[in-house]
């Protein structure tokens, strides 16, 4: 298929994949919700020290798009990045640890919630900075093509993204290059406090315009999680076969102020009716919804995961808080 | 005299410039949300609207450039980074450009862009949200940089950036942002290359640019309790750098103290050390001591934070070491941001 005869919305609705495949997803998306929800509470305790971005209500893409990839893919992400590294595989005690500056956080509490990383699962890295780990995931494809490996790598990135010059440059790039990279943006329509209309051409789309770089560029509802995953199994695939990088645009909205555990509806830039409309689309509801009405499952079985998932996070709050800080001979360990 | 905040002085100052000069305009990326740059844009906006306040996408390296060529046309564009970090971006825009100007096209003017930008502190901002890049960019003749300490000189500074001629570099601590001082209601400029006595002392002289002038100060405190007498100087910018003051306290003192928020190698500390090295050895009776953050990013863990950071007790440590004084300090003082909470 070239990529101008690519349908304009991926998937509409994703059609539900098999019993196994589509629980594990749902629990997978419960799993992310439940941390975070959990973490933003404990948040007002004044114990986490790290500025922190919640994905709460964008759940589906992180699920999603991991549903498609191998453990021996990569991933990169940005400062939104909790989602993407739990989906991935990263370990939630290290990720507790690492925002409560422990020395058993995945960074060893040197990096916060922004820096996470988890390179034996493949989550190589997150910044902090717009737009930089997208060059580094560029990178990483780059040299899988080299060694003309199967594996792909990912970049997640906001739509903010979009407006730094290193978009442009990396998107150039991979296209020349054929790089094996999945790009996933997730569009939240707010870039802090900043609405899209006020930062990008209004009458165009993100995914629209991407296509001009001359590589497979669609859209996707991102907070129904079978879309996303048809969408990146899709994707995937073409960046396994050698012919190039591949971007989704996946619609969806953060609920949480920008950073910081709190609701912001009073912050005056977005509506309460705005927020409550996407609440109204909450992707973790949905998918439960559609496994329960495709009988794969009942609503005891949400319930029951809802149980175990506390008791996990519970666990690894308890542990994090028992682990000890850094100790102050290892400040410039990881120096040369 | 009446008194303001660090952020509040710098709100009056822009406000008050903006009045004067129909040329000049605010950018960044936020200017015109309701947190308002931690308050600095909220007065130009509510008095000029956005006519003048412009949110922009996020773009710092083209946008360095875009404001360049405003300045050509004589626009005075007044950028705001709410991180410092964030100017890497535009570094090539500022440094091959910006500040290469007036000298590469023959020296028919320059252009005059005035960026501030916030270096950030505390609650694990971590190693690409709390960086001093204060050296960098005094590295590059061209631009002048200025490191206010004060309200009064967070004011007089942007004053003096927006009246000037060349590109202008101010780097304001997120720490001093609710530092409460005497500021002048007039828009009065103060110069670059003046320094400020921020204390008279004749034992032992400190150097601190910006935070570090306010930690030196209260590193002072603690060395008085002892019956030392410490001289703080804030040379107020850093290029240009008023090198006279320094050397005269140097020349009083015969001991010198630089403290800095960012790393000793080829930073502010080694330009002011080679400075009385050069200029002052004679008077020196002791090494230079210098304190600054070590050799590593910042790390967010607390404990690590609190060790990776200068702070008025390692200053004053370090002062009775150059003084060979085997006093110990008397006590501690608190965080300067013992009472900040976040998010961040
Ligand atoms: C180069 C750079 N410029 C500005 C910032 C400040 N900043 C942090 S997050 C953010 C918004 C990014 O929006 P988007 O990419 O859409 O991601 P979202 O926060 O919506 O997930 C901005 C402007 C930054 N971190 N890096």
């Amino acid at each position: 298929m070239t990529t101008t005869e690519r349908p304009h919305t991926a998937i509409a609705d994703g059609a539900l994949p098999p019993a196994s495949a589509a629980l594990e997803l749902v629990r997978a998306m419960m799993r992310i919700r439940t941390v975070e929800e959990t973490l933003a509470d404990l948040y007002k305790e004044q114990e986490m020290r790290t500025p922190t971005h919640f994905s709460i209500g964008q759940e589906a893409v992180a699920v999603g798009v991991s549903g498609a990839l191998r453990p021996t893919d990569v991933a990169y992400s940005g400062h939104r990045c909790h989602a993407h590294y739990l989906a991935k595989g990263g370990d939630l005690r290290g990720m507790v640890a690492e925002l409560y500056g422990r020395e058993t956080g995945c960074a060893r509490g040197r990096g916060g919630s922004v820096h996470l990383n988890a390179p034996e699962v493949g989550f190589i890295a997150a910044s902090a900075i717009l737009g930089e780990t997208m060059a580094a995931a560029a990178g990483s494809a780059w040299s899988f093509a080299m060694d003309r490996s199967p594996r792909i790598a990912v970049s997640y990135f906001g739509d903010g993204v979009v407006e730094e010059g290193i978009f442009h440059e990396t998107l150039n790039f991979a296209v020349v290059k054929q790089v094996p990279l999945l790009l996933i943006c997730e569009n939240n329509l707010y870039s802090t406090h900043t609405p899209l209309e006020v930062r990008q051409p209004s009458g165009t789309t993100i995914w629209e315009r991407v296509r001009s770089y001359q590589l497979p560029s669609v859209i996707v509802d991102g907070n129904d999680v079978f879309a996303v995953l048809a969408a990146a199994e899709e994707g995937a695939a073409w960046c396994r076969e050698g012919k190039g990088p591949y971007f989704i645009e996946c619609s969806t909205y953060r609920w949480r102020e920008h950073v910081g555990p709190n609701w912001d509806y009073d912050a005056g830039y977005r509506t309460k009716a705005e927020v409550d409309s996407w609440i109204a689309k909450d992707p973790v509801k949905r998918a439960q919804a559609a496994v329960v009405a495709a009988g794969y499952c009942g609503d005891e079985q949400i319930i029951t995961w809802s149980a175990e998932l506390q008791q996990e996070i519970a666990e690894a709050v308890a542990y994090a808080k028992a682990s000890p800080f850094p100790s102050v001979e290892t400040l410039l360990d990881g120096t040369y | 005299m009446r008194t303001l905040k660090y952020w509040q002085a710098i709100n009056e100052a822009t406000v008050q410039c903006m009045e004067a000069d129909p040329n000049i305009f605010v950018a960044g990326i936020g200017v015109d949300d309701f947190k308002g740059i931690f308050g600095t844009t909220r007065g130009a906006l509510e008095r000029f609207g956005r006519e003048r306040v412009h949110d922009i996408p996020n773009c710092e390296n083209a946008f360095a450039g875009v404001t360049i060529g405003a300045a050509a046309m004589g626009k005075r564009p007044l950028v705001v980074h709410p991180r410092n970090d964030f100017m890497f971006l535009a570094t090539d825009m500022l440094f091959n450009l910006a500040a290469k100007w007036r000298y590469m096209f023959g020296n028919k003017g320059g252009v005059p862009v005035v960026t501030r930008a916030i270096v950030g502190r505390g609650w694990g901002q971590g190693a690409t949200h709390s960086q001093s890049t204060h050296a960098t960019f005094a590295h590059f003749p061209g631009l002048y940089v200025a490191t206010p300490a004060s309200p009064a000189d967070a004011k007089g500074l942007l004053v003096s950036a927006l009246t000037g001629s060349t590109p202008v570099i101010i780097l304001e601590n997120r720490a001093l942002y609710e530092l409460e001082g005497e500021v002048p209601e007039a828009a009065e400029p103060i110069p670059f290359g003046k320094g400020r006595i921020v204390r008279a002392g004749t034992d032992v002289t400190i150097v601190g640019a910006s935070l570090m002038a306010y930690e030196a100060a209260r590193a002072a405190d603690i060395l008085a309790d002892q019956g030392i007498s410490a001289e703080v100087i804030d040379p107020r910018s850093i290029r240009p750098l008023d090198e006279e003051i320094i050397l005269e306290s140097v020349r009083k003192t015969g001991h010198l103290v630089v403290a800095d928020t960012s790393w000793a190698t080829y930073g502010f500390s080694a330009e002011v050390a080679a400075v009385v090295a050069e200029k002052a050895l004679g008077s020196l009776r002791a090494p230079v001591r210098r304190v600054t953050i070590p050799d590593c990013p910042a790390p967010v863990s607390k404990p690590l934070e609190d060790a990776f950071h200068p702070s008025p007790a390692s200053i004053a440590r370090a002062c009775l070491d150059v003084l060979r004084s085997d006093v110990a300090i008397g006590r501690e003082v608190a965080d300067v941001q013992a009472a900040f909470y976040g998010p961040y």
